[in-house]
């Protein structure tokens, strides 16, 4: 089976839900949409048993579909590879991708910002289309086609977040989401040409064979660089990957776009600003492991990066009440941790987290979702509790993701999270700022612990505070959809109330009503959970005793990459192991405490608002704006106004000298003879 | 034989059937002026197509000094030959012309379905108008005698300069002679141009034909570095005001504003083109020093045009006004690929510059003229191009809203869309050139992406607002057919551009080798040729 399809069948359904998705009625673009992500989902799988099947030096399967652009020396093709990383990250796209399409299913059938039902088949499309992009991104086997992907699953994102686009708030956030995205994307950009360059093509195959020798020279042999002395030119293309992958990945400076993003649907939130997506940043980095291992100045900033967005991220979502701001952050924090294990060059371990993360972050913003759904579009964790007895299978399976986010001892978080924080520490013998970052990373799992552990209790232990809260929440649109749940009982239903006094009538009492979502939705999270728990069963430490196929994913995943100088088989830290279990069991046990019943985050609101994008906002948007008006101006009044002036003078001559064509014969005559004396004057006189 | 024939006829064909055509429409009555138009526009698409279905794999650039490689569709006749002074009829097309054409004849009738319900008043003049541009517009991109360019070059202005100042907005007179006299000002210094390098050939056999034009061009440019770089500047300024290069661009807002749509697309889809093929096809080959002297300048102001264009376009209250400045953005990536292939010594490096503007002139008219066809339609529906009169359009236009996105992406160079192709090429030829210049050029992808989605969200996105936009109709099926015609090729470049790119590559070459090399080795072979070719 080529490896095109994985990305023919999700584009197949978007062409259909795109063109005639309108005129179906309401499961079946869903359902269209679940089938073309289950084939490349069945696709992937069984190119995955294959390339498992093969010898180890044998795992790297190119196929080429046809050349896209060729001119003078420069050649792209359309072209794949199915290698270790790329079958792990396809796994994780269609596999989670399918978990969060069937989820969708349920969740959007009654969607009380488009009680018409007229976006429903719109929805489908573009998460279709970002699948479509996801594989291209990932199964690239050169940098340009993997950024038609890193462009694409921007592109869906985009028209994902603004999907209500009538609300302000998505409409806004799609915007910037695109933007601080696309100038990620610049340095992406640069890179990749200055990358081809100097090697001639830009095939990973061929950049990585040819990178120590032309890529490890100084930066000056490049036109216009050559003020960079004795930086290496890999340093400078390492630098601007890196400015795309923080633009991507949520990272320090350019992580402003994510917590926007969640104005989009709850499980757009879960695949594309979680499980996926943000990830392309560190998978970017891992798949050119060979590069950055040539430039330790950029691998320990990525670090600090890393390490610095992981805890300030971590720290703002203690701040947070609204329940997805907490996990966006959190996102943000554990994209940090991704970036801090990249920068130490421990990639299987990044990668591990990508991996783990997949599971218990999208399983929690699914879980999210659920209780959202339930809750009639309330968001505030202030107004939630209690809801652990009404809702249990979102209960269950959030407690468990929450668990595993928590890096609760033996949860798959704690095995992936452990292991990067040891990389990090172990990176510490080449310069001391590691250790520092690992100081730091320890500091966030702390946080994450707490956030997690009080997000939970707040929201489905306690008594149950949803009742106070309906009162402040007239929406009609939200009010009619209440009622239509009502009145069937949890089953979805797309019937909309009409009667004007349903509001009124069930708003007082719809705190009993409260309800698990159907099982389409509650499947998925089952999955998720137990992804959750058990993926962390591929990497244990390497404890003694422990039997190999327990870190089988190391041993997959360890042939693709250059093993960092001086670091040894990585055998078990027992201190950082202690710590871990200490950190994970005991912050979660202090987080939990403190959220039940907590009617306020566990960091003042002035903590959350100290953001970046305050500062964006006073400085680059403020002066983007004065200076763009300026410039307007004199684009009207001064370049223009020459172009006009010239004009004005031409006319006042013409109005002059029309003055002299007066039309009486005497006067032209005189004006003859005058010239005639001039002319005759002037010879004279020489 | 009949086949062989009529193709070497062919570009005659297309520069002279919709000139005649105009004339038949001008007879014919009021009530078939549309249609008569349709179908000779039509017509004249199908025949350009035969441009691609026959074209020589082999085919040269024009003014090849090869004795056995010719310009493809060639046809030459001397025609006005007095005193020794000569000026032949001299048509011919390669790699960097062919698609321009085809731009042309493909977007002519796009224009005149467009206009089918919007010019209600003499419809008929509107219709000869358009039919004779796209006669001389088919005959500026084929001439390959000097003469006969400079005069289809004026000639386009006449039906242009009417379009704007008949069926144009209520500034109309004063945007159609701010355009007529700018672009009649840069013409004149580039005919006094032309006439310099004339008399510097020997009396009795001068030429204005392109080889031997071009001859004489390079040996001033080989003897004479002053007088190049003056002779240089005067074509310069004719096509840079044509482009529009920054800081000459201030009648283009003006003449996009005001036109009318059909006018618009035209003006900034291909007109625009005329002045970067001006520049590829005579002032480069011609003074190919003197051009690689100015090209820091010209790459300087046309990256100015690229953030300036863009950050002005930020600011615009009118959409159209919006998307003129963008145009100057986007044609400072075109000027810059241009002028960055003169400063790459290797060939292979340089080509990839050239190739991308080359493609990225086709890329522009399509996206651009989308863009400007939508807009249109705005208008027709509500009389007004200013973004504050809109907002939440989405919600009654869901396919507009499909389509505008389309040629939205496309414009702001999203990979797997057409202009991405040229924008990247063009910037990894100029990274060879140089790495500030390209850093700099390249962030017109974020501002690109900043003034569009800026406009894009206050006009589609966010609650209706107003009234008057709640029964605002979505496109009907003759407009949402122009623009899947437009934007299936926004799609098709994207995706598949290497069978334009491989008729464009090899002249592109070609280009970057004669601006490297001058000379004027072989004249006395291609004479031989053409004398041929004047004797059947």
């Amino acid at each position: 089976m080529p490896l095109f399809l994985i990305v023919l069948f999700p584009l197949l359904g978007f062409a259909v839900n795109g063109l005639i998705g309108k005129r179906l009625p309401k499961p079946i673009p869903g359902a269209i949409a679940c089938l073309a992500v289950l084939a490349s989902f069945v696709v992937a799988l069984l190119r995955f048993f294959d390339l498992a099947s093969r010898p180890e030096n044998a795992r790297a399967i190119n196929e080429t579909v046809y050349n896209w652009m060729s001119a003078g020396s420069f050649k792209v093709d359309v072209s794949f590879l199915f290698d270790q990383l790329s079958a792990i990250m396809i796994l994780i796209v269609t596999g989670v991708g399918f978990l969060i399409h069937l989820y969708s299913v349920g969740y959007m059938a009654d969607d009380h910002n488009d009680p018409q039902g007229t976006l429903y088949a719109r929805y489908f499309t573009f998460l279709n289309l970002f699948i479509a992009f996801m594989s291209v991104l990932v199964l690239a086997d050169n940098y340009l086609l993997m950024f038609v992907g890193w462009e694409g699953v921007g592109l869906c994102s985009y028209f994902l977040i603004g999907y209500w686009f009538q609300l302000d708030e998505a409409a806004e956030a799609s915007k910037k989401a695109f933007i601080v995205n696309r100038i990620g994307d610049f340095g992406f950009l640069l890179g990749m040409m200055l990358m081809f360059l100097a090697v001639g093509s830009l095939k990973y195959a061929d950049v990585f064979a040819a990178a120590s020798t032309k890529l490890g020279v100084p930066a000056s042999n490049i036109a216009g660089l050559a003020g960079f002395g004795g930086v290496t030119l890999v340093t400078v293309i390492t630098l601007l990957l890196t400015v795309g992958a923080t633009g991507k990945s949520a990272q320090i400076p350019l992580y402003v776009w994510l917590p926007d993003a969640m104005a989009g649907p709850t499980p757009v939130s879960a695949l594309i600003h979680a499980a996926t997506m943000v990830t392309a940043g560190i998978y970017m980095v891992a798949r050119s492991a060979v590069l950055f291992e040539l430039s330790p100045a950029t691998k320990l900033l990525i670090c600090g990066i890393g390490a610095l967005t992981a805890l300030a991220a971590g720290l703002t979502a203690l701040a947070h009440n609204d329940i997805k701001k907490v996990l966006a952050y959190s996102t943000v924090s554990q994209l940090g941790f991704m970036f801090m294990a990249v920068g130490a060059g421990a990639y299987v371990a990044a990668i591990f987290h990508v991996f783990t993360h997949a599971f218990f972050k999208a399983c929690l913003f699914l879980g999210a979702g659920s209780v959202i759904h339930a809750l009639h579009g309330e968001q505030d964790m202030r107004k939630m509790g209690g809801l652990a007895t009404k809702m249990k299978a979102t209960h269950i399976t959030f407690l468990l993701a929450g668990l595993a986010l928590a890096a609760f001892p033996l949860t798959s978080g704690f095995f992936s999270k452990d292991e990067i924080i040891a990389q990090v520490f172990n990176a510490g013998s080449q310069n001391s700022l590691y250790t520092i970052f690992g100081g730091v990373g320890l500091l966030t799992a702390v946080i994450t612990a707490l956030y997690t552990g009080r997000q939970y209790a707040q929201v489905f232990l306690g008594e149950s505070r949803f009742a106070h809260a309906t009162d402040g929440h007239s929406a009609p649109a939200l009010s009619e959809v209440e009622g239509a749940h009502e009145t069937h009982e949890g089953q979805v239903t797309h019937e909309v109330h009409e009667a004007p006094a349903t509001a009124d009538a069930h708003g007082a009492h719809s705190t009993g009503e409260v309800h698990e979502s159907p099982t389409i939705m509650t499947l998925p999270l089952w999955i998720l959970a137990v992804g959750a728990i058990f993926a962390g069963y591929l990497g244990v430490p390497h404890i003694p005793g422990v039997p190999a196929q327990l870190h089988g994913f190391a041993t997959w995943l360890d042939p693709l990459f250059p093993r960092a100088a001086g670091a040894a088989e990585s055998s078990v830290n027992w201190v950082l192991l202690g710590l871990g279990v200490l950190i994970g069991a005991g912050g979660w046990i202090v987080g939990r405490t403190m959220g039940i019943n907590a009617d306020r985050a566990l960091l003042p609101d002035s903590a959350a608002n100290l953001s970046l994008d305050k500062i964006y906002n006073q400085t680059v948007v403020a002066g983007g704006f004065a200076l763009t008006s300026a410039l307007r101006w004199v684009d009207d009044n001064v370049i223009d106004g020459i172009v006009r002036g010239v004009g004005t003078v031409i006319m006042l001559i013409s109005g002059i000298l029309r003055l002299t064509q007066t039309s009486y014969v005497r006067n032209y005559a005189l004006g003859m003879a005058l010239g005639a004396a001039v002319i005759i004057g002037y010879f004279m006189v020489r | 034989m009949f086949m062989n024939s009529f193709d070497n006829n062919l570009l005659s064909i297309l520069i002279f059937l919709p000139m005649l055509g105009a004339l038949l429409v001008g007879v014919l009555p009021r009530a078939v002026s549309r249609t008569s138009a349709l179908v000779i526009a039509l017509v004249n698409l199908a025949l350009s197509v035969l441009l691609l279905l026959h074209w020589p794999a082999n085919a040269a650039i024009v003014g090849t000094t090869s004795p056995s490689a010719a310009p493809a569709f060639e046809q030459y006749s001397p025609w006005l030959q007095a005193a020794g002074y000569g000026v032949t009829y001299h048509l011919g097309v390669d790699g960097i012309s062919v698609f321009l054409i085809l731009l042309t004849t493909f977007l002519t009738p796009i224009v005149i379905v467009s206009s089918w319900t919007e010019i209600q008043q003499r419809t008929k003049e509107f219709m000869v108008c358009l039919l004779l541009l796209e006669g001389t517009l088919v005959g500026v991109f084929s001439a390959i005698d000097v003469i006969l360019f400079y005069i289809f070059w004026e000639l386009v202005l006449v039906p242009m300069y009417l379009m704007i100042g008949v069926w144009g907005g209520p500034r109309r007179i004063y945007a159609g002679i701010k355009f007529f006299l700018y672009t009649m000002i840069g013409s004149v210094l580039m005919w006094i141009a032309m006439l310099y390098v004339l008399f510097q050939q020997s009396p009795n056999n001068a030429s204005f034909d392109y080889g031997a034009f071009k001859g004489a061009a390079n040996f001033t440019d080989a003897h004479n570095p002053a007088a190049a770089l003056w002779l240089f500047a005067a074509f310069a300024l004719a096509f840079a005001i044509k482009v529009p290069l920054f800081p000459l661009h201030t009648w283009q807002p003006d003449a996009y504003e005001e036109a009318p749509t059909g006018g618009t697309v035209m003006l900034a889809a291909v007109l625009s083109k005329m002045g970067v093929y001006g520049f590829i096809r005579f002032a480069i080959p011609f003074f190919p020093s003197a051009a690689r002297v100015a090209a820091p300048l010209i790459i300087g102001l046309a990256i100015t045009g690229i953030i300036y264009g863009a950050f002005v376009a930020v600011r615009q209250t009118d959409i159209k006004r919006l998307l003129a400045y963008s145009s100057i953005s986007h044609l400072g990536f075109i000027m810059l690929g241009v002028f960055a292939s003169l400063l790459v010594a290797d060939n292979n490096l340089s080509t990839i510059a050239m190739s991308g503007a080359t493609i990225q002139m086709l890329n522009h008219g399509i996206s651009t003229g989308a863009l400007f066809l939508l807009v249109g339609m705005l208008y027709e529906r509500r009389q007004t191009n200013e973004i504050s009169q809109y907002g939440g359009l989405m919600q009654v236009m869901p396919r507009y809203t499909v389509l505008f996105w389309i040629a939205l992406f496309a414009s702001i160079g999203l990979p797997g869309l057409n202009g991405f192709v040229g924008e990247y090429l063009i910037l990894q030829g100029s990274m060879a050139a140089n790495f500030w210049y390209t850093a700099l050029a390249a962030t017109g992808v974020i501002w690109g992406a900043v003034y569009m989605l800026r406009m894009f969200r206050s006009v589609m996105f966010g609650e209706l607002t107003r009234d008057e936009n709640r029964n605002v109709t979505d496109v009907n099926a003759r407009e949402t057919a122009l623009l899947v015609a437009a934007l299936a090729f926004a799609v098709i470049i994207g995706v598949m551009p290497q069978p334009f790119l491989n008729i464009i590559n090899p002249n592109a070459q070609s280009i970057t080798t004669m601006a490297r090399a001058g000379g004027d080795a072989g004249l006395g072979a291609r004479s031989a040729r053409l004398n041929d070719m004047a004797g059947h």
